[in-house]
């Protein structure tokens, strides 16, 4: 059932230009930065004099297309995310969900997972293309997927926080901006603490815990922050949706 | 006849507001149950309770005898339902809306494409199949929802309001599928115009902030119409005085010209006696017939009580 879900908010993100705009921008963005890195690599690189300072191709590029992932994920996910529940809401369409023999945490999570689906299909996209330079160079596949690892999971987190404030509205434009602004919040207030490495903000701050991932190493302690994050923002949207029921 | 919708007792508050008060009915298979009230009555507020899209504050459902609190995915799997704003994805096609809604009702999929062909067919939509529901008209759009309802043959159609905005043509079209379904299952219909209620339904429930004050058949509220009244045409009109010393007579109105509507004490009066004494008395009797309030007035009486 929640299969059925999530296909039918996959084919809504399609059947409406919508996705396919979503998708051309991300696609087009995500290719300017690999461009960018592959064409300034040697340049770099035959700068660089003291073997120190030389890094591999795949940290490179790796570096310059996961840099601007996250970043550019913060602003894509939101509008994504935005219609989920806020758009069923404005059409008055949710009866039909709550009505057909499927129960709340059915539909969050079927909602949950089309979204994440869409999403993990443009991460799937960079890790292909970050694998084509496979052809003329020695790529660290490792490396490769432990930033496609920690950036599904970052989006995941995007897309939980996204689904919980489309709950809360009626209008989805508010919904997107209410989810970008706790977003970045959780990952653009990191530089204020900077200074202070041991700050407690540094444990909820969405941005650590997705460093760990770029520098290629895969933690448990940082998935279980991640799914722990997603989680609490499912549960508060199927809470957030039961209330509708119970208080009408 | 099989029950198939049990309600015991429902209450819902908003606030401090009882929006229904303990409202119980039953509903058996192959009938149509009109819901009647006027706007504000408590009618949405049953329907989407009896659905499982509200929680009652008091108060069992129990659809097919499963409770739908208990067991909501078990008793909503029995239900069919039009809530009076349609849900409908108006990005899709109507063939790709309903093959949503039937894998949203657990039909195997081997039996999906005939249960939207039997829907669409039955709700006059096959040449539409193709079409965005987007750009249909308001009374396909309602025949989608119809469809949408109705698709996972359901023991029990919930329509709420259904042939509100369509012009005559469609209204007619939508009230012979309604009585069509009705056959096979139960359906419970709700509506404020009352002629639709006399066509379609075979019960009727009143409904008046938040309580039940009429629970019958068609025919009790047809008596309830009928009851102890005559339109009379007297050439000379008698005084009250004379007519009450022949006949039973609570009241006499004078309608407009010579008519007057005269009201019996009893249900059981005599009409023949009264012709007879009245050509007797010479009072120039030239038309009697029963006084029927009509259904309008019927349900004033009923919701001011």
């Amino acid at each position: 059932m929640i299969i059925n879900i999530a296909s039918k908010e996959i084919k809504s993100f399609f059947v409406t230009p919508m996705g396919w705009i979503i998708l051309a921008l991300i696609t087009a963005a995500f290719g300017t930065y690999y461009l960018e890195g592959v064409n300034s690599y040697f340049e770099v690189m035959s700068g660089a004099i003291r073997p120190a300072e030389r890094v591999g191709v795949t940290i490179y590029v790796g570096q310059t297309v996961y840099g601007a992932a996250f970043f550019l994920m913060l602003f894509a996910v939101p509008l994504m995310s935005m219609r989920l529940i806020s758009e069923e809401r404005r059409q008055q369409t949710l009866p039909f969900l709550f009505s057909a023999p499927v129960s709340i945490v059915e539909i969050v999570l079927g909602k949950f997972f089309g979204l994440f689906a869409f999403l993990a299909l443009m991460v799937v996209y960079i890790f292909l293309m970050l694998s084509t330079l496979n052809i003329w160079a020695d790529v660290d596949f490792g490396y490769l997927f432990s930033n496609t690892f920690g950036l599904l999971l970052l989006v995941g987190s995007f897309a939980a926080i996204g689904i919980y404030f489309s709950s809360l509205t009626s209008q989805p434009i508010i919904a997107a901006i209410l989810s970008f602004i706790f977003a970045f919040l959780l990952l653009g207030l990191e530089s204020y603490f900077a200074s202070q490495p041991n700050h407690w903000f540094h444990h909820v701050s969405l941005l650590k815990h997705f460093q760990t991932f770029s520098r290629g190493v895969i933690s448990s302690k940082d998935i279980i922050y991640f799914l722990l994050f997603i989680s609490t923002f499912i549960v508060l949207t199927i809470r957030r949706l039961d209330a509708d029921r119970l208080r009408g | 006849m099989a029950t198939t919708l049990k309600a015991l007792g429902l209450t819902r508050l908003f606030g401090p507001n009882k929006a229904v008060n303990n409202v119980s009915f039953e509903l058996s298979k192959g009938e149509v149950l009109g819901f009647l009230g006027p706007n504000g009555a408590g009618k949405s507020t049953t329907m989407r309770m009896l659905t499982g899209n509200l929680a009652p504050t008091e108060g069992q459902v129990e659809i097919c005898g499963v409770n739908i609190i208990e067991e909501p995915k078990l008793a909503k799997a029995n239900i069919g339902y039009l809530p009076e704003m349609r849900p409908l994805y108006k990005e899709f096609r109507v063939n790709e809306f309903l093959r949503i809604a039937a894998k949203l009702h657990n039909i195997p999929a081997k039996k999906i494409n005939s249960s939207i062909d039997i829907a669409m067919e039955k709700c006059g939509l096959t040449h539409m199949s193709n079409r965005l529901i987007e750009n249909l008209s308001n009374g396909y759009q309602q025949r989608v929802g119809i469809a949408q309802a109705i698709i996972h043959n359901p023991e029990i159609v919930i329509l709420d309001e259904p042939t509100v905005g369509l012009d005559p043509i469609q209204i007619r079209e939508i009230r012979k599928l309604i009585k069509e379904i009705g056959k096979e299952h139960s359906v419970i219909l709700s509506t404020h115009i009352l002629p639709e209620v006399e066509i379609v339904c075979d019960r009727v429930q009143i409904i008046d902030k938040g309580n039940l004050v009429f629970h019958g058949s068609i025919d009790d509220l047809k008596q309830q119409r009928r009851g102890n009244k005559l339109l009379v045409g007297f050439k000379k009109t008698p005084t009250l005085k004379k007519l009450q010393s022949l006949f039973d007579i609570v009241k006499i109105e004078k309608q407009e010209d010579l008519l007057h509507v005269i009201q019996f004490k009893n249900l059981d009066f005599d009409m023949e006696k009264f012709i007879q004494v009245c050509v007797k008395e010479k009072l120039g009797l030239f038309q009697v017939s029963p006084h029927i309030t009509s259904l309008e007035d019927t349900f004033v009486q009923l919701t001011n009580k």
